[in-house]
């Protein structure tokens, strides 16, 4: 395994590939400028320019919303690319975002005059890149409506209770990760449960929007423009979930995504025990090392058991063929993921789709592991 | 009008039946012209001529003309009747006449029947999804005008001058508004909303609804029903249905479906009032109990994050809580604490604590008196939970943030410096609430620019979890994590601790957990230009 530097949970799948350039998909040259000077700031941990720099910009003219998605959003979207790249740390990424944060306390309060009704707008539980769902709240309180902002990670059980007290008649929920699918369609069920329309948004629900059409979301968005935009056009319309979370599903019914899940710690532990067997180097690793290792093992049971739930082998793969670039940009050979994947595999006999999702996984790490480097089957 | 019972009487065994039948018989010709009748197609058909077609009805004159003719149905005068031939020879027919009014209108009670039954287990499902007063009417008007009215009027009752008022028409779009004027104007409003039987809608001259009451560009009221919303055993409101002059009225069977409609409606919005009432009552005496929103204080960076145990509660027993000077204390206070025990009667705790550290803080040049006198006022209140915490003074010396520290029996908070080594401050002390005499030891600190200063809760270092599910998060652990924070702004220390502990315990269950992070800002030095002023900062 790979006793890499901080491979962390709070990453994975759906990140940007490694070298994009921070953009302004709306090509205001100055919102440009603007993102690059507020980039420097932000790497500089310098948060008393980063905020100067949204003031100039507000005065030179760029309105708020360009300020929000083009210069903030922007930069928050290289803070992205650049962990990835390992050309930033876990922590770096913290004071970023933190910074940007406070940037975007100081854009001006605006109240809507007229009310064109009232949005919930939150993270789903245990997600905690709150940014995205932070600067959509900001765009919709700007184009006039009621925003009740929940923040990162809000239990659905909480998520619920404001709605009945708010009464919002819509909720956009945010979700970076694929491994908070199954959390996020628990979410979605318990809103739309209240007679509730819930549109969502973030990398967890594909690139497309597929994972978010399944799960029976009333709307998704590619960004807080789009979402804005939609419900600018009109109301969602009333959901009508089925009977039974579940029975869009199907496919959960061998429950092999319950097993996993529940057995995710035993499977890490017995994966772990036999890593150890099998590579004699393990031995020499510190304390650190082997958590680490083992932190990336119940990583990969995560993201296997988030692929079982939507029946989608790209949940799997995409993580690993993420993992391996972000390993290479490490200078941690990709192979390193594979003896972990093969001893998994031996854990799983009795489940066939779980097996079927390892061997794609093993095809994805493909590109990245030389002929012989690969190991023994 | 002819009639030969001969002909009838003396044919095959068939037709000799026929004019005996109970069933109205028609025999016609090729061309369908009438041959013979038997009585009850005579006293069905009294303008029927032998030798010429049946005058009508069409439906029946048409398929008799028709070679090959199957059965058909229609109405003759009030009564349905199903008509069936029979061939005889000669290309003759007889056509038999089974009435179905019976039947047919059983039939069409039975899917009216339906029809509403679906409408009420709809609507149920509609009503009981939402606890929200507000969502509830609306759901109520738009149900009541899709399914019983050309609008809706639902009216709440409330202790408020104003009633509020939601209205749906048929196009299913929504107004809100409020009633200003008195109820008392509208015949049999009043009544409803003080939960009295319904007045009759026959008694209500649709003409004296006052125009607050009607929707925009309605037209013409034809006529109106006005049903109380009865709600768990006091009135939820007032449901109001209107139709177009153009139509009929209502009938009292309507009426009495609306009825049964706004009872589940009227239960509906009781619960949601219900609900609300719980949760302003529980919201009002929380506010002071929950943890405050943290910022920048003279100086200082304060950033704090609480997760109660259980998920959907906002409070627990632990605590957090800054204060900036005032006139008796120059430094900034912080306190971070833990009530033995979780839920809401720790809670309570946390909040005599808070409020006597507060009054306290005249006293906070002292941080052991100030624990002595709040282990006093402890013990001598009813309560026999106890508290461990940490008491904090942090002032500005320049650039640098100097904080004196005093655990009650609380883990050392952890400071992390610029290089990333982490310390333990040196302070401990007897928890608070227990003991007749508490004592401590005070730290002092300095935290030069970018350094932090974290107090914890066991919540976070006792968490078990990680990857094998069974291991203990730990104080190395913590320390390793804050290793990483050095230099970081106090909301990103905060983020990364809780992130961490988050993860660390994945599903599992854990104790409430609170963390505080006091940071000496990074400024940018913007002017210290003769190397002797203290220069400008913007921090």
């Amino acid at each position: 395994m790979t006793a890499a530097p901080a491979t962390d949970r709070e990453h994975g799948t759906g990140r940007p590939p490694v070298r994009t350039r921070p953009a302004s998909p709306h090509g205001d040259e100055r919102a440009r400028e603007y993102a690059d000077e507020l980039w420097t700031a932000v790497r500089a941990a310098d948060e008393y320019s980063a905020v100067d720099l949204v003031t100039n910009a507000l005065r030179g003219g760029l309105d708020t919303e360009t300020v929000l998605l083009d210069v903030i959003g922007a930069v928050q979207r290289k803070v992205g690319v650049e962990w990835a790249a390992n050309r930033m740390s876990v922590a770096d990424e913290h004071a970023a975002t933190a910074i940007n944060d406070r940037a975007i306390a100081t854009l001006p309060v605006h109240r809507p005059t007229t009310a064109r009704g009232r949005v919930t707008v939150a993270c789903v539980d245990k997600e905690w890149h709150a940014l995205p769902a932070r600067l959509l709240a900001e765009v919709l309180r700007l184009r006039g409506w009621q925003v009740d902002y929940l923040g990162a990670q809000v239990p659905t059980a909480h998520l619920v209770g404001r709605i009945h007290r708010a009464g919002s008649t819509v909720v956009c929920l945010s979700g970076s990760l694929s491994t908070r699918l199954p959390v996020a369609h628990a979410a979605i069920t318990a809103v739309q449960a209240t007679g509730v329309p819930v549109m969502v948004g973030g990398r967890a629900f594909g690139f497309d929007g597929r994972y978010a059409r399944l799960l029976g979301a009333d709307a998704w968005a590619s960004d807080a423009r789009g979402a804005a935009d939609r419900l600018a056009a009109g109301p969602l319309p009333v959901p009508r979930p089925p009977p039974q979370a579940f029975d869009d599903l199907p496919h959960l019914a061998d429950q092999e995504y319950t097993l996993v899940t529940r057995c995710a710690r035993v499977l890490v532990r017995r994966t772990f025990q036999d890593l150890e067997q099998r590579l004699p180097a393990m031995r020499d690793y510190t304390d650190e090392q082997r958590e680490r290792t083992a932190e990336d093992l119940a990583q990969i049971v995560d993201f296997l058991a988030a692929a079982l739930y939507v029946d989608d082998a790209d949940v799997f793969t995409d993580f690993l063929a993420w993992t391996a670039e972000v390993l290479t940009a490490r200078g941690v050979p990709a192979h390193a993921v594979l003896p972990g994947l093969d001893l998994l595999d031996g854990q799983l006999r009795d489940f066939p789709r779980a097996r079927g999702l390892i061997a794609d996984g093993r095809d994805a790490l493909g590109p990245f592991v030389r002929p012989r480097s690969a190991p023994a089957p | 009008m002819t009639y030969s019972p001969d002909g009838l009487r003396s044919g095959s065994t068939s037709v000799a039946n026929a004019a005996a039948a109970p069933y109205p018989v028609v025999i016609v010709d090729a061309e369908g012209r009438v041959v013979e009748l038997n009585d009850s197609a005579t006293a069905l058909f009294p303008a029927a001529h032998a030798g010429r077609p049946l005058p009508s009805p069409e439906w029946l004159t048409a398929p008799q003309r028709t070679p090959g003719a199957t059965t058909v149905t229609g109405t003759v005068g009030e009564r349905f009747f199903s008509a069936r031939p029979s061939p005889l020879p000669g290309g003759r027919a007889a056509w038999w006449l089974v009435e179905e009014t019976a039947y047919r209108s059983a039939l069409k009670e039975l899917e009216g029947e339906r029809e509403r039954t679906r409408f009420l287990s709809e609507a149920s499902s509609a009503l009981l999804s939402s606890l929200n007063l507000n969502r509830c009417m609306e759901v109520t008007a738009r149900l009541a005008a899709e399914y019983l009215a050309d609008a809706a009027v639902v009216i709440a009752p409330t202790t408020a001058r104003k009633l509020p008022m939601v209205m749906c028409d048929r196009q299913g779009r929504l107004t809100r508004a409020t009633v200003s004027s008195e109820p008392e104007t509208v015949p049999g409003l009043a009544e409803a909303l003080q939960g009295f039987p319904p007045v009759p809608s026959r008694w209500i001259d649709p003409a004296t609804a006052p125009d607050w009451l009607v929707p925009e560009n309605f037209g013409e009221v034809g006529s109106l029903v006005i049903t109380p919303l009865p709600g768990h055993g006091v009135p939820a409101g007032a449901l109001i249905l209107f139709r177009r002059a153009q139509k009929a009225a209502f009938s009292e069977s309507e009426e009495a479906f609306a009825g049964l409609f706004a009872a589940r409606a009227g239960a509906a919005m009781s619960a949601a009032r219900l609900y609300a009432e719980q949760n302003t009552v529980s919201d009002i005496l929380m506010r002071a109990l929950l943890p405050p929103a943290l910022q920048q204080v003279e100086g200082v960076e304060f950033a704090g994050g609480y997760r109660p145990s259980v998920d959907t509660d906002r409070i627990g027993g632990d605590f957090y809580d800054v204060h900036p000077p005032g006139e008796d204390s120059p430094d900034t206070f912080a306190v971070l604490g833990d009530v033995a025990g979780k839920g809401l009667e720790a809670a309570v705790l946390t909040g005599k604590i808070r409020n006597t550290l507060h009054a306290l803080l005249p006293m906070a040049d002292d941080h052991g008196r100030m624990l002595r006198l709040l282990n006093n006022a402890m013990r001598n209140s009813h309560s026999t939970r106890f508290a461990t915490l940490v008491l904090v003074s942090a002032s500005r010396e320049d650039r640098d943030v100097v904080l004196r520290l005093t655990s009650a029996g609380h883990p050392p908070p952890l400071i992390v410096r610029g290089d990333g080594t982490v310390e333990e401050a040196d302070t401990g002390g007897s928890l608070v609430g227990v003991l007749p005499t508490v004592s401590s030891r005070t730290a002092r600190v300095r935290l030069t620019p970018g350094e932090s200063c974290l107090l914890y809760t066991d919540g976070v270092t006792e968490a078990k979890g990680g990857p094998m599910g069974d291991t203990m998060f730990g104080e190395q652990r913590l320390k390793r994590a804050l290793a990483e924070c050095a230099g970081l702004p106090a909301s990103a220390v905060v983020e990364r601790v809780q992130m961490l502990a988050d993860e660390w315990i994945g599903g599992g269950v854990h104790d409430d957990i609170a963390v505080l992070a006091i940071t000496a800002p990074r400024g940018a030095h913007l002017s210290a230009v003769d190397g002797t002023t203290r220069g400008r900062y913007t921090a």
